[in-house]
Protein backbone atom coordinates (compact mmCIF):
# COMPACT_ATOMS: atom_id res chain seq x y z
CA UNK A 1 0.00 0.00 0.00
CA UNK A 2 2.75 2.51 0.98
CA UNK A 3 4.58 1.09 -1.98
CA UNK A 4 1.63 2.21 -4.25
CA UNK A 5 1.44 5.71 -2.92
CA UNK A 6 4.77 6.47 -3.16
CA UNK A 7 4.97 5.67 -6.75
CA UNK A 8 2.18 7.83 -7.28
CA UNK A 9 3.67 10.05 -10.02
CA UNK A 10 3.28 14.14 -9.25
CA UNK A 11 2.06 14.74 -12.91
CA UNK A 12 0.51 12.09 -15.10
CA UNK A 13 0.26 12.67 -18.74
CA UNK A 14 -1.35 9.67 -19.71
CA UNK A 15 -4.11 9.97 -17.75
CA UNK A 16 -4.14 13.49 -19.24
CA UNK A 17 -4.36 12.21 -22.75
CA UNK A 18 -7.00 9.66 -21.75
CA UNK A 19 -9.39 12.48 -20.39
CA UNK A 20 -9.17 15.15 -22.98
CA UNK A 21 -12.92 15.36 -23.73
CA UNK A 22 -13.89 15.25 -20.09
CA UNK A 23 -11.23 18.08 -19.62
CA UNK A 24 -13.26 20.10 -22.37
CA UNK A 25 -16.20 19.09 -21.66
CA UNK A 26 -15.45 20.57 -17.51
CA UNK A 27 -13.78 23.82 -19.20
CA UNK A 28 -17.01 24.34 -21.25
CA UNK A 29 -18.73 23.88 -17.61
CA UNK A 30 -16.88 26.31 -15.97
CA UNK A 31 -16.97 28.91 -18.86
CA UNK A 32 -20.67 28.82 -18.67
CA UNK A 33 -21.31 28.94 -15.02
CA UNK A 34 -18.61 32.00 -15.14
CA UNK A 35 -20.90 34.24 -18.06
CA UNK A 36 -24.21 33.16 -16.61
CA UNK A 37 -22.89 34.85 -13.23
CA UNK A 38 -21.36 37.59 -14.69
CA UNK A 39 -24.27 38.25 -17.52
CA UNK A 40 -26.77 38.62 -14.54
CA UNK A 41 -24.39 40.26 -12.33
CA UNK A 42 -23.72 43.07 -14.71
CA UNK A 43 -27.59 43.33 -16.02
CA UNK A 44 -28.25 43.71 -12.27
CA UNK A 45 -25.87 46.11 -11.46
CA UNK A 46 -26.35 48.24 -14.27
CA UNK A 47 -30.40 48.43 -12.65
CA UNK A 48 -28.98 49.23 -9.31
CA UNK A 49 -26.50 51.77 -10.59
CA UNK A 50 -29.02 53.44 -12.29
CA UNK A 51 -30.95 53.65 -9.57
CA UNK A 52 -28.04 54.90 -7.38
CA UNK A 53 -27.05 57.73 -9.76
CA UNK A 54 -30.54 59.07 -10.17
CA UNK A 55 -31.28 58.73 -6.67
CA UNK A 56 -27.57 59.59 -4.52
CA UNK A 57 -29.13 58.60 -1.45
CA UNK A 58 -29.51 54.70 -2.05
CA UNK A 59 -25.65 54.51 -2.92
CA UNK A 60 -25.14 54.15 1.02
CA UNK A 61 -27.43 51.47 1.21
CA UNK A 62 -26.79 49.52 -1.68
CA UNK A 63 -23.31 49.56 -1.69
CA UNK A 64 -23.76 47.93 2.08
CA UNK A 65 -25.88 45.11 1.13
CA UNK A 66 -23.90 44.42 -1.34
CA UNK A 67 -20.77 44.62 0.78
CA UNK A 68 -22.40 42.23 3.39
CA UNK A 69 -22.82 39.44 0.41
CA UNK A 70 -19.24 39.83 -0.95
CA UNK A 71 -18.08 39.41 2.72
CA UNK A 72 -19.86 36.36 3.13
CA UNK A 73 -17.82 33.09 2.33
CA UNK A 74 -19.40 31.43 -0.54
CA UNK A 75 -19.71 27.50 1.73
CA UNK A 76 -22.18 29.94 3.40
CA UNK A 77 -23.69 31.25 0.79
CA UNK A 78 -24.58 27.48 0.08
CA UNK A 79 -26.13 26.92 2.97
CA UNK A 80 -28.16 29.78 3.49
CA UNK A 81 -29.84 29.49 0.30
CA UNK A 82 -29.96 25.88 0.30
CA UNK A 83 -33.49 25.96 1.66
CA UNK A 84 -35.03 27.49 -0.82
CA UNK A 85 -33.58 26.40 -4.05
CA UNK A 86 -31.54 22.78 -3.10
CA UNK A 87 -28.36 21.63 -4.22
CA UNK A 88 -27.84 22.97 -7.83
CA UNK A 89 -27.51 25.75 -10.35
CA UNK A 90 -29.40 28.46 -9.31
CA UNK A 91 -28.05 28.27 -5.74
CA UNK A 92 -24.62 28.40 -7.33
CA UNK A 93 -25.42 31.20 -9.37
CA UNK A 94 -27.10 33.20 -6.14
CA UNK A 95 -23.50 33.17 -4.39
CA UNK A 96 -21.53 33.76 -7.65
CA UNK A 97 -23.64 36.75 -8.98
CA UNK A 98 -23.52 38.17 -5.24
CA UNK A 99 -20.15 38.28 -5.63
CA UNK A 100 -20.03 40.50 -9.15
CA UNK A 101 -22.33 43.36 -7.34
CA UNK A 102 -20.40 45.31 -5.34
CA UNK A 103 -16.91 45.21 -7.75
CA UNK A 104 -19.34 46.25 -10.71
CA UNK A 105 -21.84 48.74 -8.74
CA UNK A 106 -18.98 50.74 -7.42
CA UNK A 107 -16.95 50.78 -10.37
CA UNK A 108 -20.56 51.75 -12.60
CA UNK A 109 -20.83 54.50 -10.52
CA UNK A 110 -17.21 56.13 -9.76
CA UNK A 111 -17.30 55.59 -13.78
CA UNK A 112 -19.94 57.26 -14.65
CA UNK A 113 -19.02 60.07 -11.81
CA UNK A 114 -15.73 60.59 -13.06
CA UNK A 115 -17.11 62.60 -16.43
CA UNK A 116 -15.54 66.13 -15.90
CA UNK A 117 -18.22 68.40 -15.02
CA UNK A 118 -17.37 70.45 -17.94
CA UNK A 119 -18.23 67.65 -20.01
CA UNK A 120 -21.77 66.97 -18.56
CA UNK A 121 -22.42 70.29 -18.59
CA UNK A 122 -21.66 70.85 -22.28
CA UNK A 123 -23.88 67.83 -23.08
CA UNK A 124 -26.85 69.46 -21.02
CA UNK A 125 -25.96 72.99 -22.51
CA UNK A 126 -26.16 71.20 -26.16
CA UNK A 127 -29.79 70.16 -25.50
CA UNK A 128 -29.09 66.35 -24.48
CA UNK A 129 -32.46 64.74 -22.74
CA UNK A 130 -31.05 63.03 -19.54
CA UNK A 131 -31.03 59.67 -20.82
CA UNK A 132 -29.44 60.14 -24.06
CA UNK A 133 -26.83 62.14 -21.97
CA UNK A 134 -26.46 58.89 -20.41
CA UNK A 135 -26.19 56.69 -22.81
CA UNK A 136 -24.44 58.55 -25.25
CA UNK A 137 -21.77 60.51 -23.53
CA UNK A 138 -21.82 59.68 -19.67
CA UNK A 139 -21.81 55.74 -20.40
CA UNK A 140 -19.17 55.65 -23.19
CA UNK A 141 -16.60 57.69 -21.17
CA UNK A 142 -17.15 55.54 -17.97
CA UNK A 143 -16.38 51.92 -20.37
CA UNK A 144 -12.23 52.33 -18.95
CA UNK A 145 -13.58 52.10 -15.31
CA UNK A 146 -16.46 49.85 -15.96
CA UNK A 147 -14.49 47.35 -17.68
CA UNK A 148 -11.92 47.62 -15.06
CA UNK A 149 -14.33 46.16 -12.74
CA UNK A 150 -15.63 43.77 -15.06
CA UNK A 151 -12.58 42.00 -14.96
CA UNK A 152 -12.00 42.06 -11.18
CA UNK A 153 -15.33 40.48 -11.71
CA UNK A 154 -14.45 37.61 -13.51
CA UNK A 155 -11.26 36.88 -11.94
CA UNK A 156 -12.92 36.77 -8.78
CA UNK A 157 -16.44 34.29 -10.35
CA UNK A 158 -13.68 31.97 -12.16
CA UNK A 159 -11.63 31.28 -8.97
CA UNK A 160 -15.32 30.52 -7.32
CA UNK A 161 -16.72 28.36 -9.70
CA UNK A 162 -14.14 25.90 -8.65
CA UNK A 163 -16.67 26.02 -4.92
CA UNK A 164 -19.28 25.59 -6.87
CA UNK A 165 -18.36 21.99 -7.73
CA UNK A 166 -19.28 21.16 -4.29
CA UNK A 167 -22.81 21.55 -5.32
CA UNK A 168 -21.96 19.07 -8.28
CA UNK A 169 -21.96 21.71 -11.16
CA UNK A 170 -19.01 20.23 -12.34
CA UNK A 171 -16.85 22.71 -14.20
CA UNK A 172 -13.32 22.60 -13.47
CA UNK A 173 -13.18 22.39 -9.60
CA UNK A 174 -14.34 18.92 -10.01
CA UNK A 175 -10.80 17.65 -11.10
CA UNK A 176 -9.51 19.54 -7.48
CA UNK A 177 -12.01 17.91 -5.56
CA UNK A 178 -11.92 14.23 -6.77
CA UNK A 179 -7.56 14.29 -6.97
CA UNK A 180 -8.59 15.69 -2.65
CA UNK A 181 -11.34 12.94 -2.70
CA UNK A 182 -9.48 9.66 -3.42
CA UNK A 183 -8.11 7.33 -1.12
CA UNK A 184 -4.91 8.25 -2.66
CA UNK A 185 -4.50 11.87 -3.19
CA UNK A 186 -4.27 12.39 -6.71
CA UNK A 187 -1.70 15.37 -7.62
CA UNK A 188 -2.82 15.15 -11.78
CA UNK A 189 -6.31 16.47 -10.72
CA UNK A 190 -5.71 18.82 -8.73
CA UNK A 191 -2.76 20.47 -11.07
CA UNK A 192 -5.21 20.41 -14.21
CA UNK A 193 -8.03 21.87 -12.28
CA UNK A 194 -5.76 24.36 -10.61
CA UNK A 195 -3.99 25.18 -13.41
CA UNK A 196 -6.85 25.41 -16.13
CA UNK A 197 -9.10 27.56 -14.24
CA UNK A 198 -6.23 30.31 -13.61
CA UNK A 199 -5.29 29.93 -17.51
CA UNK A 200 -9.08 30.87 -17.71
CA UNK A 201 -9.04 33.89 -15.81
CA UNK A 202 -5.78 35.19 -17.06
CA UNK A 203 -7.39 34.25 -20.91
CA UNK A 204 -10.15 35.78 -20.66
CA UNK A 205 -9.23 39.49 -18.72
CA UNK A 206 -6.59 39.52 -21.59
CA UNK A 207 -9.63 39.25 -23.48
CA UNK A 208 -11.73 41.64 -21.50
CA UNK A 209 -8.50 44.06 -22.09
CA UNK A 210 -8.02 44.15 -25.48
CA UNK A 211 -12.43 44.57 -25.75
CA UNK A 212 -12.12 47.57 -23.69
CA UNK A 213 -9.02 49.42 -25.70
CA UNK A 214 -11.06 48.47 -28.79
CA UNK A 215 -14.72 50.32 -27.19
CA UNK A 216 -12.50 52.91 -26.62
CA UNK A 217 -10.09 54.26 -29.05
CA UNK A 218 -10.22 57.94 -27.55
CA UNK A 219 -7.81 56.34 -24.52
CA UNK A 220 -4.96 55.17 -26.82
CA UNK A 221 -3.74 58.21 -28.61
CA UNK A 222 -1.71 60.21 -26.95
CA UNK A 223 -2.09 63.81 -26.20
CA UNK A 224 -0.23 66.35 -27.92
CA UNK B 1 -30.60 99.17 -29.85
CA UNK B 2 -33.94 98.42 -27.87
CA UNK B 3 -36.70 97.97 -30.07
CA UNK B 4 -35.45 94.47 -31.65
CA UNK B 5 -35.20 92.55 -28.30
CA UNK B 6 -33.62 89.06 -28.83
CA UNK B 7 -33.21 88.38 -24.42
CA UNK B 8 -35.41 90.21 -22.26
CA UNK B 9 -34.91 89.02 -18.61
CA UNK B 10 -37.96 90.72 -16.48
CA UNK B 11 -37.04 90.89 -12.57
CA UNK B 12 -35.73 87.52 -12.65
CA UNK B 13 -34.52 86.05 -9.08
CA UNK B 14 -32.57 83.14 -8.19
CA UNK B 15 -32.42 81.87 -4.31
CA UNK B 16 -30.65 78.86 -4.22
CA UNK B 17 -32.11 75.91 -1.44
CA UNK B 18 -30.22 76.17 1.57
CA UNK B 19 -28.34 79.29 0.70
CA UNK B 20 -28.79 82.25 2.21
CA UNK B 21 -29.08 85.75 0.36
CA UNK B 22 -30.04 85.38 -3.12
CA UNK B 23 -27.85 84.79 -6.23
CA UNK B 24 -29.39 86.91 -8.67
CA UNK B 25 -31.96 90.14 -7.41
CA UNK B 26 -34.74 91.45 -9.23
CA UNK B 27 -32.28 91.26 -12.66
CA UNK B 28 -33.68 92.91 -15.60
CA UNK B 29 -31.54 93.05 -18.77
CA UNK B 30 -32.32 93.57 -22.03
CA UNK B 31 -30.14 92.18 -24.81
CA UNK B 32 -30.77 93.83 -28.57
CA UNK B 33 -30.70 91.68 -31.46
CA UNK B 34 -26.85 91.20 -33.02
CA UNK B 35 -25.77 92.83 -29.94
CA UNK B 36 -22.95 91.75 -27.91
CA UNK B 37 -23.45 91.92 -23.96
CA UNK B 38 -20.89 91.25 -21.18
CA UNK B 39 -21.67 90.21 -17.91
CA UNK B 40 -19.14 91.55 -15.78
CA UNK B 41 -18.53 91.23 -12.02
CA UNK B 42 -16.60 89.32 -8.80
CA UNK B 43 -17.21 86.25 -7.75
CA UNK B 44 -20.27 85.72 -6.01
CA UNK B 45 -22.12 88.66 -8.73
CA UNK B 46 -24.64 86.12 -10.10
CA UNK B 47 -23.10 86.46 -13.59
CA UNK B 48 -22.71 82.96 -14.39
CA UNK B 49 -26.11 82.11 -12.99
CA UNK B 50 -28.03 84.75 -14.67
CA UNK B 51 -26.22 83.18 -17.94
CA UNK B 52 -27.28 79.69 -17.22
CA UNK B 53 -30.79 81.21 -16.70
CA UNK B 54 -31.05 81.97 -20.52
CA UNK B 55 -30.68 79.03 -21.54
CA UNK B 56 -32.72 76.99 -18.50
CA UNK B 57 -29.72 75.48 -16.69
CA UNK B 58 -30.65 76.53 -13.84
CA UNK B 59 -34.04 77.36 -13.44
CA UNK B 60 -35.18 81.33 -11.60
CA UNK B 61 -36.87 81.35 -8.51
CA UNK B 62 -39.12 84.18 -9.47
CA UNK B 63 -39.09 86.60 -13.04
CA UNK B 64 -39.63 85.62 -16.64
CA UNK B 65 -36.90 85.35 -19.43
CA UNK B 66 -38.58 86.30 -23.20
CA UNK B 67 -36.19 84.67 -25.68
CA UNK B 68 -36.91 85.93 -29.46
CA UNK B 69 -40.28 87.24 -28.13
CA UNK B 70 -41.51 83.85 -26.72
CA UNK B 71 -41.02 82.58 -22.98
CA UNK B 72 -38.19 80.97 -22.32
CA UNK B 73 -40.67 77.90 -20.80
CA UNK B 74 -43.06 77.59 -23.99
CA UNK B 75 -40.72 74.99 -25.13
CA UNK B 76 -38.91 71.75 -23.36
CA UNK B 77 -35.51 72.91 -22.01
CA UNK B 78 -33.32 70.53 -23.73
CA UNK B 79 -35.31 72.17 -27.30
CA UNK B 80 -34.61 75.60 -26.21
CA UNK B 81 -31.21 74.67 -25.42
CA UNK B 82 -30.57 73.45 -29.15
CA UNK B 83 -31.46 76.90 -30.43
CA UNK B 84 -28.52 78.56 -28.24
CA UNK B 85 -25.52 77.55 -28.61
CA UNK B 86 -23.40 77.38 -25.14
CA UNK B 87 -19.58 77.76 -25.11
CA UNK B 88 -17.68 77.28 -21.23
CA UNK B 89 -14.80 77.77 -19.83
CA UNK B 90 -13.84 74.21 -19.54
CA UNK B 91 -14.75 73.82 -23.17
CA UNK B 92 -16.34 70.10 -22.46
CA UNK B 93 -15.72 68.51 -25.41
CA UNK B 94 -16.54 65.07 -26.07
CA UNK B 95 -13.31 63.00 -24.72
CA UNK B 96 -14.85 59.81 -27.17
CA UNK B 97 -15.84 61.96 -30.59
CA UNK B 98 -13.55 62.62 -33.09
CA UNK B 99 -13.31 67.11 -33.04
CA UNK B 100 -16.07 66.39 -36.86
CA UNK B 101 -18.58 64.45 -34.49
CA UNK B 102 -17.91 67.06 -31.96
CA UNK B 103 -18.67 69.93 -34.35
CA UNK B 104 -21.85 68.27 -35.36
CA UNK B 105 -23.55 67.26 -32.04
CA UNK B 106 -26.42 69.55 -32.12
CA UNK B 107 -27.32 68.98 -35.93
CA UNK B 108 -27.24 65.28 -35.14
CA UNK B 109 -29.70 65.81 -32.11
CA UNK B 110 -31.45 67.52 -34.77
CA UNK B 111 -31.80 64.53 -36.75
CA UNK B 112 -30.08 66.36 -39.92
CA UNK B 113 -28.95 64.42 -43.06
CA UNK B 114 -25.45 63.11 -42.65
CA UNK B 115 -24.10 65.03 -46.60
CA UNK B 116 -25.47 68.13 -44.43
CA UNK B 117 -24.22 67.74 -41.80
CA UNK B 118 -20.93 66.57 -42.78
CA UNK B 119 -20.74 70.30 -44.84
CA UNK B 120 -21.35 72.18 -42.02
CA UNK B 121 -18.64 70.60 -40.00
CA UNK B 122 -16.27 71.43 -42.88
CA UNK B 123 -17.89 75.31 -43.16
CA UNK B 124 -17.51 75.44 -40.32
CA UNK B 125 -13.91 74.41 -39.23
CA UNK B 126 -12.98 77.09 -41.92
CA UNK B 127 -14.73 79.33 -39.79
CA UNK B 128 -13.38 79.01 -36.87
CA UNK B 129 -9.64 78.73 -38.56
CA UNK B 130 -8.97 74.79 -38.30
CA UNK B 131 -7.22 72.78 -40.02
CA UNK B 132 -9.20 70.02 -41.90
CA UNK B 133 -6.85 66.90 -40.90
CA UNK B 134 -7.81 68.03 -37.50
CA UNK B 135 -11.32 67.03 -37.86
CA UNK B 136 -9.92 63.18 -37.39
CA UNK B 137 -8.80 63.89 -34.05
CA UNK B 138 -9.85 63.48 -30.89
CA UNK B 139 -9.62 66.32 -28.42
CA UNK B 140 -7.36 65.19 -26.24
CA UNK B 141 -4.68 65.46 -29.12
CA UNK B 142 -5.01 69.07 -29.71
CA UNK B 143 -4.04 72.38 -27.65
CA UNK B 144 -6.21 74.11 -25.23
CA UNK B 145 -6.26 76.64 -27.88
CA UNK B 146 -7.27 74.53 -30.72
CA UNK B 147 -10.34 72.86 -28.06
CA UNK B 148 -11.73 76.21 -27.62
CA UNK B 149 -12.37 76.99 -31.08
CA UNK B 150 -13.79 73.60 -31.63
CA UNK B 151 -15.65 74.58 -28.48
CA UNK B 152 -17.23 77.95 -30.77
CA UNK B 153 -17.80 75.38 -33.39
CA UNK B 154 -19.48 73.06 -32.20
CA UNK B 155 -21.55 75.95 -30.07
CA UNK B 156 -22.10 77.35 -33.77
CA UNK B 157 -23.23 74.23 -35.70
CA UNK B 158 -26.74 73.91 -35.91
CA UNK B 159 -26.90 78.50 -36.84
CA UNK B 160 -28.29 79.59 -33.58
CA UNK B 161 -29.09 83.18 -33.16
CA UNK B 162 -27.81 83.61 -29.83
CA UNK B 163 -24.50 83.07 -28.17
CA UNK B 164 -24.06 82.33 -24.91
CA UNK B 165 -20.11 81.96 -23.50
CA UNK B 166 -19.33 81.72 -19.72
CA UNK B 167 -15.33 82.63 -19.35
CA UNK B 168 -14.51 80.65 -22.77
CA UNK B 169 -11.19 82.06 -22.67
CA UNK B 170 -10.36 81.91 -19.14
CA UNK B 171 -8.29 78.87 -19.04
CA UNK B 172 -6.19 79.45 -22.44
CA UNK B 173 -2.67 81.15 -21.99
CA UNK B 174 -3.04 84.81 -22.44
CA UNK B 175 -1.30 85.62 -25.46
CA UNK B 176 -4.05 82.71 -27.26
CA UNK B 177 -6.63 84.45 -25.30
CA UNK B 178 -5.99 87.71 -26.83
CA UNK B 179 -5.89 86.42 -30.50
CA UNK B 180 -9.25 84.13 -29.37
CA UNK B 181 -11.04 87.52 -28.49
CA UNK B 182 -10.07 89.38 -31.12
CA UNK B 183 -11.13 86.41 -33.29
CA UNK B 184 -14.59 85.39 -31.54
CA UNK B 185 -15.41 89.49 -31.69
CA UNK B 186 -15.06 89.38 -35.36
CA UNK B 187 -16.95 85.94 -35.55
CA UNK B 188 -19.51 87.72 -34.04
CA UNK B 189 -19.67 90.76 -36.38
CA UNK B 190 -19.05 88.28 -39.61
CA UNK B 191 -22.59 86.17 -38.24
CA UNK B 192 -24.39 89.08 -36.60
CA UNK B 193 -25.03 86.68 -33.55
CA UNK B 194 -26.42 88.01 -30.45
CA UNK B 195 -24.16 87.27 -27.76
CA UNK B 196 -24.03 87.27 -24.01
CA UNK B 197 -20.44 87.05 -22.38
CA UNK B 198 -19.55 86.47 -18.84
CA UNK B 199 -16.24 87.48 -17.89
CA UNK B 200 -14.65 88.67 -14.37
CA UNK B 201 -12.01 89.93 -16.29
CA UNK B 202 -12.98 93.82 -16.93
CA UNK B 203 -10.29 94.60 -19.55
CA UNK B 204 -11.89 91.48 -21.73
CA UNK B 205 -15.34 92.50 -21.00
CA UNK B 206 -14.21 96.32 -22.18
CA UNK B 207 -12.74 95.00 -25.23
CA UNK B 208 -15.44 92.79 -26.35
CA UNK B 209 -18.95 93.93 -25.31
CA UNK B 210 -21.12 96.82 -27.32
CA UNK B 211 -22.37 97.01 -23.84
CA UNK B 212 -21.26 95.44 -20.16
CA UNK B 213 -23.53 94.48 -17.48
CA UNK B 214 -21.64 95.45 -14.08
CA UNK B 215 -22.73 93.08 -11.69
CA UNK B 216 -22.35 93.21 -7.82
CA UNK B 217 -22.44 90.41 -5.13
CA UNK B 218 -26.01 89.33 -4.90
CA UNK B 219 -26.84 89.38 -8.55
CA UNK B 220 -27.46 93.23 -8.10
CA UNK B 221 -27.02 95.10 -11.45
CA UNK B 222 -25.04 98.06 -10.09
CA UNK B 223 -24.39 99.65 -14.37
CA UNK B 224 -25.21 98.70 -18.00
CA UNK B 225 -24.22 100.58 -20.66
CA UNK B 226 -21.58 100.95 -23.60
CA UNK B 227 -18.01 100.22 -22.19
CA UNK B 228 -17.15 103.92 -23.41
CA UNK B 229 -19.79 105.53 -21.60
CA UNK B 230 -18.88 103.43 -18.16
CA UNK B 231 -15.66 104.31 -18.37
CA UNK B 232 -16.27 107.73 -18.41
CA UNK B 233 -18.75 108.03 -16.20
CA UNK B 234 -18.72 105.02 -13.51
CA UNK B 235 -22.33 104.97 -12.42
CA UNK B 236 -20.75 104.74 -8.34
CA UNK B 237 -17.60 103.81 -6.24
CA UNK B 238 -18.69 100.04 -6.93
CA UNK B 239 -18.23 100.13 -10.24
CA UNK B 240 -15.66 102.57 -10.53
CA UNK B 241 -13.21 100.46 -8.24
CA UNK B 242 -14.21 97.26 -10.13
CA UNK B 243 -13.15 99.26 -13.71
CA UNK B 244 -9.69 99.47 -11.53
CA UNK B 245 -6.91 101.87 -12.25
CA UNK B 246 -6.05 103.40 -15.38
CA UNK B 247 -9.44 104.55 -16.46
CA UNK B 248 -8.51 107.12 -18.74
CA UNK B 249 -6.03 104.24 -20.31
CA UNK B 250 -8.99 101.59 -20.64
CA UNK B 251 -11.23 104.33 -22.45
CA UNK B 252 -8.83 105.40 -24.48
CA UNK B 253 -8.04 102.08 -26.13
CA UNK B 254 -11.92 101.95 -27.15
CA UNK B 255 -11.35 105.22 -28.82
CA UNK B 256 -10.27 105.51 -32.43
CA UNK B 257 -7.58 108.01 -33.70
CA UNK B 258 -9.81 109.00 -36.33
CA UNK B 259 -11.86 110.15 -33.56
CA UNK B 260 -9.33 112.49 -32.43
CA UNK B 261 -8.58 115.68 -34.42
CA UNK B 262 -5.16 114.92 -36.14
CA UNK B 263 -2.47 117.36 -36.84
CA UNK B 264 -0.43 117.47 -39.81
CA UNK B 265 2.47 118.70 -37.86
CA UNK B 266 6.24 119.51 -39.41
CA UNK B 267 5.19 117.34 -42.57
CA UNK B 268 6.51 118.78 -46.43
CA UNK B 269 6.83 117.82 -49.68
CA UNK B 270 10.21 116.42 -51.03
CA UNK B 271 9.85 118.72 -53.72
CA UNK B 272 9.88 122.20 -51.15
CA UNK B 273 12.74 124.22 -51.05
CA UNK B 274 15.45 124.12 -48.30
CA UNK B 275 14.50 127.42 -46.83
CA UNK B 276 10.94 126.65 -46.58
CA UNK B 277 11.66 123.10 -44.95
CA UNK B 278 13.39 125.08 -42.15
CA UNK B 279 11.05 127.56 -41.95
CA UNK B 280 8.55 124.27 -41.23
CA UNK B 281 11.46 123.67 -38.07
CA UNK B 282 10.95 126.66 -36.36
CA UNK B 283 7.22 127.42 -36.88
CA UNK B 284 6.73 123.74 -34.80
CA UNK B 285 9.83 124.41 -32.81
CA UNK B 286 10.97 120.55 -33.54
CA UNK B 287 14.68 118.98 -34.42
CA UNK B 288 13.21 116.56 -37.20
CA UNK B 289 11.18 117.05 -40.45
CA UNK B 290 8.94 114.56 -41.87
CA UNK B 291 8.98 113.96 -45.90
CA UNK B 292 6.28 113.43 -48.32
CA UNK B 293 6.14 112.39 -51.87
CA UNK B 294 2.65 113.99 -52.84
CA UNK B 295 0.67 112.11 -50.01
CA UNK B 296 2.72 108.77 -49.34
CA UNK B 297 4.98 109.47 -46.42
CA UNK B 298 8.61 108.72 -46.66
CA UNK B 299 10.23 109.04 -43.74
CA UNK B 300 12.04 111.85 -41.54
CA UNK B 301 15.68 113.61 -41.23
CA UNK B 302 17.35 115.21 -38.58
CA UNK B 303 16.69 118.93 -38.42
CA UNK B 304 20.22 119.85 -38.08
CA UNK B 305 21.65 117.66 -40.63
CA UNK B 306 19.33 120.10 -43.23
CA UNK B 307 21.45 122.23 -45.30
CA UNK B 308 21.35 123.93 -48.95
CA UNK B 309 20.79 120.65 -50.82
CA UNK B 310 17.61 120.06 -51.88
CA UNK B 311 16.02 117.44 -49.35
CA UNK B 312 15.79 114.99 -51.99
CA UNK B 313 19.32 114.52 -51.37
CA UNK B 314 18.71 113.44 -48.19
CA UNK B 315 18.18 110.23 -47.23
CA UNK B 316 14.59 110.32 -45.14
CA UNK B 317 14.93 107.57 -41.96
CA UNK B 318 11.53 105.59 -41.91
CA UNK B 319 9.17 106.23 -38.65
CA UNK B 320 9.55 103.09 -36.59
CA UNK B 321 6.09 102.79 -35.28
CA UNK B 322 3.05 103.72 -37.43
CA UNK B 323 -0.31 103.87 -36.66
CA UNK B 324 -3.78 103.38 -39.13
CA UNK B 325 -6.59 104.56 -38.84
CA UNK B 326 -8.10 102.05 -37.04
CA UNK B 327 -5.92 101.91 -33.99
CA UNK B 328 -6.87 103.23 -30.72
CA UNK B 329 -5.92 106.33 -28.99
CA UNK B 330 -4.38 103.94 -26.36
CA UNK B 331 -1.25 102.35 -29.18
CA UNK B 332 -0.99 106.18 -30.74
CA UNK B 333 -0.31 106.88 -27.23
CA UNK B 334 1.90 104.25 -26.58
CA UNK B 335 3.89 105.65 -30.04
CA UNK B 336 4.07 108.70 -28.60
CA UNK B 337 5.51 108.02 -25.45
CA UNK B 338 8.08 105.48 -27.02
CA UNK B 339 9.45 107.47 -30.08
CA UNK B 340 11.86 109.70 -30.25
CA UNK B 341 9.73 111.91 -31.91
CA UNK B 342 7.10 112.45 -29.58
CA UNK B 343 4.33 112.03 -32.15
CA UNK B 344 2.44 108.97 -33.47
CA UNK B 345 2.30 108.92 -37.56
CA UNK B 346 -1.13 107.72 -38.84
CA UNK B 347 -0.76 106.10 -42.33
CA UNK B 348 -3.44 104.11 -44.31
CA UNK B 349 -1.28 102.22 -47.16
CA UNK B 350 1.13 104.16 -47.53
CA UNK B 351 -0.66 107.57 -47.58
CA UNK B 352 0.20 109.72 -44.77
CA UNK B 353 -2.96 111.32 -42.73
CA UNK B 354 -1.81 113.02 -39.90
CA UNK B 355 0.10 112.74 -36.63
CA UNK B 356 -1.24 112.82 -33.05
CA UNK B 357 0.70 114.76 -30.12
CA UNK B 358 0.34 114.05 -26.35
CA UNK B 359 -1.60 117.37 -26.14
CA UNK B 360 -4.09 115.72 -28.81
CA UNK B 361 -4.46 112.67 -27.10
CA UNK B 362 -4.93 114.46 -23.54
CA UNK B 363 -7.45 116.40 -25.17
CA UNK B 364 -9.70 113.48 -26.22
CA UNK B 365 -9.32 111.78 -22.58
CA UNK B 366 -10.78 115.19 -20.56
CA UNK B 367 -13.77 115.67 -23.26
Amino acid sequence: MTLAQQTMPLFDWSWVGRNLDTIWDRTIEHLRLTGFALVVGLGLSIALAALALRRPRTYEPITAATGIMYTIPSLAVFALVRPWFGIGFVTAEIALVSYTLLILIRNIVAGINGVPPGVREAALGMGYRDGERLRRIEFPLALPVIVAGLRIATVTVIGLVTVTSLLGLGGLGFFILDGIRRSVIFPTGIIVGVVLSVALAAILDLVLLAVGRILTPWTRRDAV
Amino acid sequence: MAEDVMIRLVDVTKQFPGVAGLAVDGLSLEVGRGEFVTLVGPSGCGKTTTLKMINRIIEPTSGSIVIDGRNSLASPAHELRRSIGYVIQQIGLFPHRTIAQNIATVPMLLGWEQPRIDGRVAELADTVGLQEEMLARYPAELSGGQQQRVGVARALAADPPILLADEPFGAVDPIVRTRLQQEFRDLQERLGKTVVFVTHDVDEAIFLGDRMAVLNVGGKLEQYDTPENILADPANEFVESFLGGERGLKRLGLLPVTGAELKWGPFVDVSSSPAAARATLEEHDVDWLGLLDGTRLLGWVDGSLLDDRSLVDHEPRPFLVTLSSDSSLRTALDAVVTGHARVAVVVDDGVYRGMLDLDSIAEEITE
